[in-house]
């Protein structure tokens, strides 16, 4: 456990073709909304067409009279949690989710559900809810977070109390170090500075679906797309109220989440829905219902003061950032709270998160949550901070890398920091050290922008099973979805370990019937924590498979070792035998006491946060004010790459999503707070020619915590990439952008303002 | 729930009998059926539910592209971006009405969007017609009191209206003959590089001749309820050198003819801006086509 | 309602079903025929996952009525590999790891198949645009783009 698997593998850090590729190329991967069954019916949600309105009544007798209707959910179908008492399920309150599969006192977003109809046909459920007549009272809306929270704003819960007033401010989080006002008192130079971002979607392509069983003997089997299917029983039981041990959730191939998938929508209307009917039923959301109604991750409006001495040492930082929860409690303040200055150290720190409701849909998480949003505030300031110090903005950040065993504002003691490694990487690379051409043709002009991230990373609760098939091959379940490649990962590791032939190792994900519990895929910790188990239960495998072959051979297990996929006597005086391969000890299997095969769950620790620097090169067309990124580097560590392709992945993904957030994704509503572009044409994530190849540049210092050495890989690299478009965008045009998204209106804007009026 | 019709006749005169007499039905209840980019879109929205759809992608006249004796080309409405951009002649002669219809969304969508349903479906922003405008098209219409023509401009009445007639049909584009020294080029402001609307959109179409501008014609979409015909701008450009006054005289008159919005794409004095930028940049990819022609 | 009957050609294989007037043709392979490897992200035009060949031609299958397909030919996800032997595209987006969840992947792949038969020597920026209309939300489309460029480059050397 303690030992670190040897830098030279066999199968580790391969590019080995993974488990479900070629179901995955030739169509054959079902995804949630890929499942049938006999008699099934199809569900469909009534959505609220008000930001913001009191449901005075909900008539469903017209709908419930059309022929083809088979049932009816509302509110009062969902188990009530009462708003005084918080249920916890992770980090989400059931309190809030309640609320926000189905509207209860108020509708509180445009799409909030009201109801929910099955019938036999897509269209009759349709035809069905326009069929429902719902009385509203509509209420004057808060979408932004100044309206939100301005003194005269509309309350949206009269149960939330700031300061003893009613008020939008849902809660609030302070990381403190220090004395803040000492260490400005200290600092020689000061900047701060105030930044907007948007909402914005994770975008993932695959619709929310579900379909659901739920059998006269009160048992539910569910078919869906999660980050997790224990999370999909738990939250399902919570508010239907029918028992885990009733719950069968099966994790379909799910595309894409992102976060998004860490909590359900439209599982436990479906659930009910089947036990009214007597039927199987089936939901899956329109893009359009995607957009609305689900994700995205929060607006914010955050102020960042950062003090330094004139030789560039940083003295304090002061961070405040107010975040969207969307319409009820929830917005990942911990991201910009406790990431914005943890790279750093800095001796004064104190940054205070206010958690905003405001009527839009209940953000969800989404990649590295909240920390996109302190960085972009941070690295922007830093930025400015580095050009009137006179200091390259890399070195800036390089002096004041925090250091191991430094005591991070949010309160961890760090174990091992990797920052300046990124930050070398960088600086040494080819792209950072050729000199960018800035006035490349006339009304063109280039600049390049550097900026760097922090992630926790996470360990927690992972089981895996590792048996050994008659065959003498290897089936190895966990319970985690795999949403980009972790199975690949886990059959490297588990081939490796046991010294097989990677194509004699399965990879499954078991449903929560056939695994013991594993928390979410998300906070970057799947391939940690799923190695971390699986290399323990192949441990165990090992362990019986000496046993074994001393049973055969009549020596004592002591003296059996396991090398290159068999069992071999330790050394002479261990006896003169050849080597029992595993295939003949499968083989054996029931002579020598029985199936071989074993399990571990456990609750995992020792995750070490991730840490990343990136260098982008942008163009800008002047007049049309449109931003393009021509050239983008990104160095990360992440402890050991057990499938390289995968970890680029990862880093080419998160960066291209930051991209989109930096220049061109946002959540736009019209005056009566509707959501006004809720489809891929007018929300704009990066379609393939937007962006050029993302270079990944993959550091490998092993954490010494982790059997082979694993890190969270997955957020980090959507971190950096907002401030260090912005600092690009800096360079090129010698203006700062406060506001993202850079978008092309608002560059101009910018461009057209007196220099001076900045 | 409504039950709808789906008829895909095999000559033009049994369309528009259809079409007429569904109209007459009930009106707006029928629609006609190109490449369908917009219309299923607009009926999956449940903005548009039409009883009667009539596909004209059967109708051979609508489906095909014919270069004339005398040069010019006749395109049948239906015809699908992709297929027009196969053709072996179309591209040369008109460069920039390709290129505006071959922006048209996504390579998916160019396998059956047409210019006929760009023009009918009337989104100011649609990307074909201000180059369409600058060619100087003309469109034949048959409906039940037969055929008409109009020039390709007279056709979008406002957002998602068109002139035509209950029952009429859009049959197909005539483009004229091209003089020696003639180009023609279309831009559009996106915010990505591919699948957006157009912001603004900027058709110029110019004869050359000594480095003289002998005609002009300019076309503007996204500034106004429909594309328009700047002849303002044309007439800058007309007798010029294309120097850079007259230039900055032309996008003065496209700016001119703005009257834009704010919506969700841009806003009013950035489409303005814009309209006089890409009026520039349009021209000189024109003239620099013209002259090589 | 009144159901149409569609005689059409998928895959090659003659096809026969029964349709509503309204339905899409993404509809109608995935929940009449059963042929879910075409992809619904958007059902709007804007993704292509839900990418096919009609009659030869690059086409979102959610902006096709189903009973379009009446006498014509479509090509899906499902068709691209010759039996056991994957299409070029298709191994070299598993070797090449250019799918992370892989809900894009059918569209791309068949979005990438069309690219190749009309330029078998695309440029990274033909490639880009030509998959345009294919979004990715995983993979920042890198290994997508350097997948479909080194099978084009592999196909001209077996072609040659
Ligand atoms: C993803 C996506 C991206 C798009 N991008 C663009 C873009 O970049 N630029 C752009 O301009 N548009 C864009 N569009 C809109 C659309 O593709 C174009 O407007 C296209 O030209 C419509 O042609 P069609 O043949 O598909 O029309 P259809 O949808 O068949 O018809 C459109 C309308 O015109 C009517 N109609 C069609 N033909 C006739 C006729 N001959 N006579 C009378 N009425 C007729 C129809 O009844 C319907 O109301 C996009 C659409 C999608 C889905
Ligand atoms: S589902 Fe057809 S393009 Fe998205
Ligand atoms: S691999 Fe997930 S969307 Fe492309």
């Amino acid at each position: 456990m303690n030992v670190i698997t040897p830098a030279e593998n066999k199968w580790i850090g391969t590019r080995t073709v993974r488990p479900d590729g070629a179901d995955k190329v030739t169509g054959r991967a079902a995804y949630a909304a890929d499942t049938t069954m006999p008699g099934m019916i199809w569900g469909k949600v009534l959505r609220s067409p008000h930001a913001h309105a009191v449901i005075k009544s909900i008539d469903t007798s017209k709908a419930e009279a059309l022929p083809g209707v088979k049932a009816m959910v509302t509110a009062k179908d969902i188990v009530d949690f009462p708003t005084d008492k918080s249920v916890m399920l992770g980090i989400q309150d059931m309190r809030w989710m309640c609320r926000n599969v189905m509207a209860r006192e108020k509708a509180l977003f445009h799409g909030h559900p009201i109801a929910a109809v099955a019938a036999t046909t897509e269209e009759i459920a349709a035809e069905a809810c326009r069929l429902i007549d719902v009385q509203y009272e509509v209420l004057p809306h808060a979408i932004e977070i100044e309206d939100a929270i301005k003194p005269d704003a509309p309350i949206l819960h009269p149960f939330l109390q700031h300061e003893g007033k009613p008020s939008n401010i849902a809660g609030t989080m302070v990381a403190k170090l220090g004395d803040i006002e000492q260490g400005f008192a200290e600092a020689e130079v000061v900047i701060e500075r105030t930044f907007r971002t948007r909402p914005v979607h994770q975008g993932y392509i695959e619709p929310h679906a579900c379909t659901v069983s739920y059998a006269a003997d009160g048992r539910a089997t569910i078919w869906s797309s999660s980050q997790g299917q224990f999370m999909v029983r738990a939250m399902t039981s919570l508010l239907t109220g029918v028992p885990q041990s009733n719950i069968r959730a099966i994790p379909a191939e799910i595309g894409g989440g992102f976060g998004a998938k860490t909590i359900i929508y439209l599982e436990p209307l479906a659930l009910l829905l089947s036990k009214k009917s007597g039927r199987p039923v089936k939901m899956v959301m329109s893009r359009d219902e995607v957009m609305r109604a689900t994700g995205p991750t929060s607006g914010s409006l955050s102020t960042v003061k950062i003090g330094a001495k004139k030789d560039g040492t940083i003295v304090a930082a002061q961070g405040t950032f107010y975040l969207q929860a969307g319409c009820l409690p929830g917005s990942p303040i911990r991201g910009p709270v406790g990431c914005s200055f943890a790279p750093y150290a800095i001796p004064h720190v104190l940054s205070v998160g206010y958690d905003v409701v405001c009527n839009r849909s209940k953000v969800a998480a989404y990649r590295a949550p909240g920390a996109p949003i302190g960085a972009y505030a941070t690295e922007c300031v830093l930025d400015e901070l580095a050009e009137k110090l006179g200091i390259d903005p890399l070195e800036l950040r390089h002096r004041n890398s925090a250091k191991t065993g430094m005591k991070a504002a949010y309160g961890a003691t760090f174990n091992q920091v990797t920052f300046e490694e990124t930050i070398e990487a960088i600086q040494n690379h080819e792209h950072y050290k050729t000199p960018l051409e800035k006035n490349p043709r006339p009304g063109i002009k280039r600049g390049r922008g550097v900026a760097s991230g922090f992630w926790y990373n996470a360990g927690g609760e992972s089981s895996a099973q590792v048996n050994l098939t008659e065959d003498g091959n290897v089936v190895v379940i966990t319970g985690h979805p795999d949403v980009g490649g972790s199975r690949a990962s886990i059959a490297n590791v588990t081939a490796e370990l046991l010294g097989v032939e990677h194509d004699r190792v399965s990879v499954i994900i078991g449903d929560t019937a056939s695994i013991g519990f594993s928390n979410l895929t998300g906070g970057s910790r799947v391939t940690f924590a799923s190695a971390m188990v699986v290399t323990q239960s192949v441990e165990k495998v090992i362990g019986q498979l000496k046993e074994r072959a001393a049973k055969i051979w009549k020596i004592d297990p002591e003296a059996v070792i396991y090398e290159n996929g068999a069992c071999r006597p330790a050394g002479p005086n261990a006896g003169q035998f050849p080597p029992l391969a595993l295939k003949d000890l499968a083989a054996k299997a029931n002579e020598t006491g029985g199936p071989i095969g074993a399990g571990v769950q456990l609750n995992t620790q020792g995750a070490d946060p991730g840490f990343a620097t990136h260098v982008v090169d942008v163009e800008v067309d002047v007049d049309l004010g449109i931003v393009r990124v021509l050239r983008y580097t990104a160095a990360q560590d992440v402890g050991r790459a057990l499938h390289p392709s995968y970890v680029e992945g990862q880093i080419q993904g998160g960066v291209v999503q930051g991209i989109g957030w930096a220049l061109s994704e946002e959540y736009l509503y019209d005056k009566q707070g509707r959501l006004d572009n809720a489809n891929f044409l007018d929300y704009r994530m990066p379609v393939c020619s937007d962006v050029p190849m993302i270079e990944a540049v993959v550091l490998e210092i092993p954490n010494p915590r982790h059997p082979q050495g694993v890190k969270g890989v997955g957020e980090a690299p959507i971190v950096p990439p907002l401030a260090a478009i912005a600092n690009a965008v800096h360079d090129a045009l010698g203006r700062r952008f406060y506001s993202l998204p850079m978008s092309p209106p608002k560059v101009t804007e910018v461009m057209d303002l007196p220099l001076a009026a900045e | 729930m409504t039950e709808i019709r789906y008829l895909a006749p095999g000559t033009l005169e049994d369309a528009v009998g259809a079409f007429a007499a569904a109209q007459a039905a009930a009106a707006g209840s029928a629609r006609i059926l190109a490449g369908g980019t917009d219309l299923l879109v607009q009926m999956r929205a449940g903005v548009v539910r039409p009883g009667t759809i009539i596909d004209i992608k059967k109708i051979e006249e609508m489906t095909a592209i014919t270069e004339q004796p005398d040069g010019g080309f006749v395109i049948g409405a239906a015809v699908s971006g992709a297929t027009l951009h196969d053709h072996p002649r179309f591209g040369q002669v008109w460069p920039g009405v390709l290129e505006a219809i071959n922006l048209i969304g996504s390579k998916q969508v160019q396998g059956r969007a047409s210019p006929g349903g760009n023009l009918c479906n009337a989104s100011p922003a649609g990307d074909s017609v201000p180059a369409m405008i600058a060619a100087g098209a003309v469109v034949t219409i048959q409906g039940p009191n037969g055929r008409r023509t109009l020039p390709v401009e007279k056709v979008p009445a406002g957002p998602g209206r068109t002139t035509l007639q209950p029952g009429e049909i859009l049959v197909s584009f005539t483009l004229p003959p091209r003089p020696k020294g003639s180009s023609d080029a279309y831009l559009r402001m996106i915010p990505r590089t591919e699948m957006d609307i157009a912001v603004v959109g900027c058709g110029v179409s110019l004869t050359l001749a000594g480095g003289t501008v002998t005609a002009a014609r300019v076309g503007l979409g996204a500034v106004a309820p429909v594309p328009l015909l700047v002849e303002d701008a044309a007439k800058a450009l007309i007798g010029s050198k294309l120097e850079e006054s007259a230039l900055e005289a032309a996008a003065a008159a496209c700016r001119a003819a703005c009257n834009p919005i704010n919506d969700k794409r841009g806003t009013i004095a950035y489409r303005t801006k814009v309209a006089g930028v890409l009026l520039k940049r349009v021209t000189a990819v024109a003239a620099e086509r013209a002259g090589r022609s | 309602m009144a159901r149409i009957h569609v005689t059409t050609t998928i895959n090659g294989e003659p096809m026969e079903f029964l349709c509503e007037p309204q339905q899409s043709l993404l509809d109608a392979l995935r929940n009449n025929l059963g042929l879910t490897g075409t992809k619904e992200g958007c059902g709007t035009g804007d993704c292509g996952a839900c990418s096919i060949t009609f009659d030869g031609r690059l086409t979102c299958s959610c902006l096709v009525l189903a009973v379009e397909a009446e006498g014509h030919e479509i090509g899906t996800i499902e068709g691209m590999a010759q039996g056991e032997t994957l299409h070029p595209l298709q191994r070299k987006f598993l070797e090449m790891a250019a799918l992370q969840c892989g809900i894009c992947t059918p569209g791309v792949l068949i979005a990438a198949r069309a690219l190749l038969e009309k330029n078998p020597d695309p440029t990274e920026t033909e490639v880009r645009f030509g998959l345009a209309g294919n979004l990715c939300r995983c993979t920042g489309y890198d290994k997508i783009v350097r997948a479909v460029m080194e099978t084009a480059a592999e196909m001209r050397e077996t072609a040659s």
